[in-house]
């Protein structure tokens, strides 16, 4: 599958005529290494120059990119070896919710992700990652195994929103979302969260109430789809790209309102460029956090945690 | 325009019930807490209206009357937005918080506005949220919060996202303290605070009828195979499926909370 955004067509362009002129040279045993050489200065610099003018709402569908990397590549890119674990042990196994046993560097991890799906099956099997209850009890069966056995914990978010349905509402979805915050506060141990994708909403702040929350430079994190937003403040979903201004939900943004507390720079063009080297970004990221807590006692990486959200928040007193 | 939950207010004597349509007495529904006399359907209280039938009275005393929402982001409309829920409520955010005495026990209170911009939770109803747990487990108070709100605050972006993370941090204080807190859901608890502090309650109480559920219904109907049953995202519907402890009439509901604070808090604690 081929996706082209409208910010990237001059991109495209430039890469169609390079591949063309390539195609050329070989067929006809040319050598038009110089110009394909200039085509590709040309390419580099607009990617550069587009790069640095991406709107929000050119972000929100970077981040929701068909080929963009998903919680089990960063695992298999930036882990050095991984068990998958299953199940909430309440009847259920959703596959939007991943997680298991990983090292990573001198550490031994328990991480924790919304999983998309890569092809239109896999897709519908992964409910396009939008977890049900039981993907959240997954995900809570699994911070409490972290905190038996002390492993530091690693979320990765990447999400639309929670499953909306007439099902996860029998099961208690808000619960589950209240819930999984709630045992992500009472850790002992050191969390991590990487919102790689979509932060979306109530299914994203599930798996991020951590010690540190990171963000990809070209992910989202918002309170509401900005379709949703736009449905209602300008009764029209196709304001979407305006609702996505509004709401503001880039990770500079993030970080400047000092609800994020890093951003991990992605390669030139996006992840979806170049996931081998996003995930190492991540990776050392990551580790950096981690050797970071894991020098803070566990009473006072519980009370760090808690002012980390206490905090939060913009009023005046009058 | 008629809007769910709202009785009719044209005269001075009468009210027309919002569901049956039936036309009432002012006194008689009044009395009656404004619960419908003809059918039962419970209409919304503002705020203050729901303090005075709840606590002992005399004994409510505000705290955190003094903070106000900012529009951090610079968000369309929201400065206007917050003078209309002014307006409309006669309060200055979507939550009044204090202390009060409800059957002789020293309580931490909350009740949400839903008047006031859909009761929304934004950074002011967060930080009352969270002063009320702190306050409670500090001065070992039991928490009791009456919830009405459509969720988070949109306009405050991912700032109100976060309050989700941070009322829920502040029950886990008040845990942590060994006080109870009970919260009662009315029309209507949904969304952000649903899936925040208010699911994670002791006890959870609900008025008959109130709508309480996660997404809108329309969203939730497209997400679903087949129709959602009838009684879709009503307190009952969340009493069958084990979200809600149970559902209490409003004339029941001072009672029913004596009763879980006698059965949570040592004997000898009541200040009388
Ligand atoms: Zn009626």
């Amino acid at each position: 599958m081929i996706t082209i955004f409208d910010f990237e067509k001059p991109i495209s362009e430039l890469e169609s005529a390079i591949a063309e002129l390539r195609q050329l040279a070989a067929e006809k045993g040319l050598d038009r290494s110089r110009e394909i050489a200039e085509l590709e200065a040309q390419r580099e610099r607009l990617l550069k120059q587009i790069f640095a003018h991406l709107r929000p709402w050119d972000k929100t569908l970077l981040a929701r990119h068909p080929k963009r990397p998903y919680a089990l590549d960063y695992v298999r890119l930036m882990c050095e070896s991984f068990l998958e674990l299953h199940g909430d042990r309440l009847g259920f196994d959703d596959p939007a919710i991943v997680g298991g046993l990983a090292k990573l560097g001198c550490y031994r991890l328990v991480v924790v992700g919304q999983q998309k799906g890569r092809d239109l099956k896999e897709r519908q099997k992964r409910n396009f990652a939008m977890a049900k209850p039981e993907g959240y009890r997954k995900a809570m069966r699994l911070f409490r195994l972290a905190e038996k056995f002390r492993l530091p914990v690693l979320t990765l978010v990447d999400t639309p929103a929670a499953d909306p349905g007439v099902e996860s509402e029998s099961r208690g979805i808000s619960e589950a979302i209240a819930q999984s915050m709630l045992t992500m506060f009472e850790l002992s141990v050191p969390t991590v969260a990487v919102i790689i994708g979509e932060g979306g909403s109530g299914g994203a702040i599930a798996l991020a109430a951590a010690n540190r929350v990171l963000m990809l430079e070209h992910a989202i994190y918002s309170v509401i789809p900005p379709e949703g937003c736009a449905a209602i403040l300008y009764r029209d979903p196709n304001k979407a790209p305006q609702a996505a201004d509004a709401l503001r939900l880039t990770s500079e943004s993030a970080l400047e309102l000092g609800l994020i507390d890093l951003i991990i720079p992605e390669p030139l063009g996006a992840a979806h460029r170049d996931p081998q080297t996003t995930a190492l970004s991540v990776r050392s990221a990551v580790l950096q956090q981690l050797d970071e807590l894991s020098r803070i006692e566990p009473d006072t990486l519980r009370e760090h945690r808690y002012q980390r959200f206490r905090q939060m928040g913009v009023y005046e007193t009058v | 325009m008629q809007r769910r939950g709202v009785a009719q207010t044209n005269s001075e004597q009468w009210v027309q019930c919002a569901k049956c349509r039936k036309i009432l007495f002012r006194p008689d529904f009044e009395r009656a807490m404004r619960v419908c006399l003809h059918c039962g359907h419970h209409h919304r209280l503002c705020a203050r209206e729901r303090i005075l039938l709840t606590v002992d009275s005399n004994s409510f005393q505000e705290t955190d009357a003094d903070l106000r929402s900012v529009d951090p982001l610079g968000f369309p409309d929201y400065a206007d937005k917050l003078r209309k829920g002014a307006a409309a409520s006669g309060e200055n955010e979507a939550i009044v918080t204090g202390t009060a005495m409800l059957g002789g026990y020293e309580i931490g209170i909350g009740v949400m506005d839903f008047s006031f911009m859909g009761g929304s939770m934004g950074s002011v109803v967060g930080e009352k949220v969270v002063r009320c747990f702190e306050r409670g487990a500090e001065r070992r108070l039991p928490v009791i919060l009456f919830c009405a709100s459509g969720g988070a605050r949109m306009q405050e972006g991912l700032i109100s996202l976060m309050q989700m993370a941070k009322t829920t941090a502040a029950v886990s204080r008040l845990q942590r303290a060994g006080m109870p807190y009970i919260a009662v859901f009315t029309d209507p608890t949904m969304a952000g605070v649903l899936a925040s502090f208010a699911s994670l309650a002791d006890v959870i109480l609900a008025e008959p009828g109130a709508l309480v559920g996660f997404a809108g219904q329309r969203v939730a109907a497209q997400a679903s195979v087949g129709k959602p049953p009838a009684n879709f995202q009503t307190a009952e519907f969340q009493h069958e499926h084990g979200m809600i402890d149970l559902i209490v009439p409003r004339k029941q509901i001072r009672i029913t909370l004596t009763y879980l604070l006698e059965m949570f808090l040592p004997v000898e604690a009541p200040v009388r």
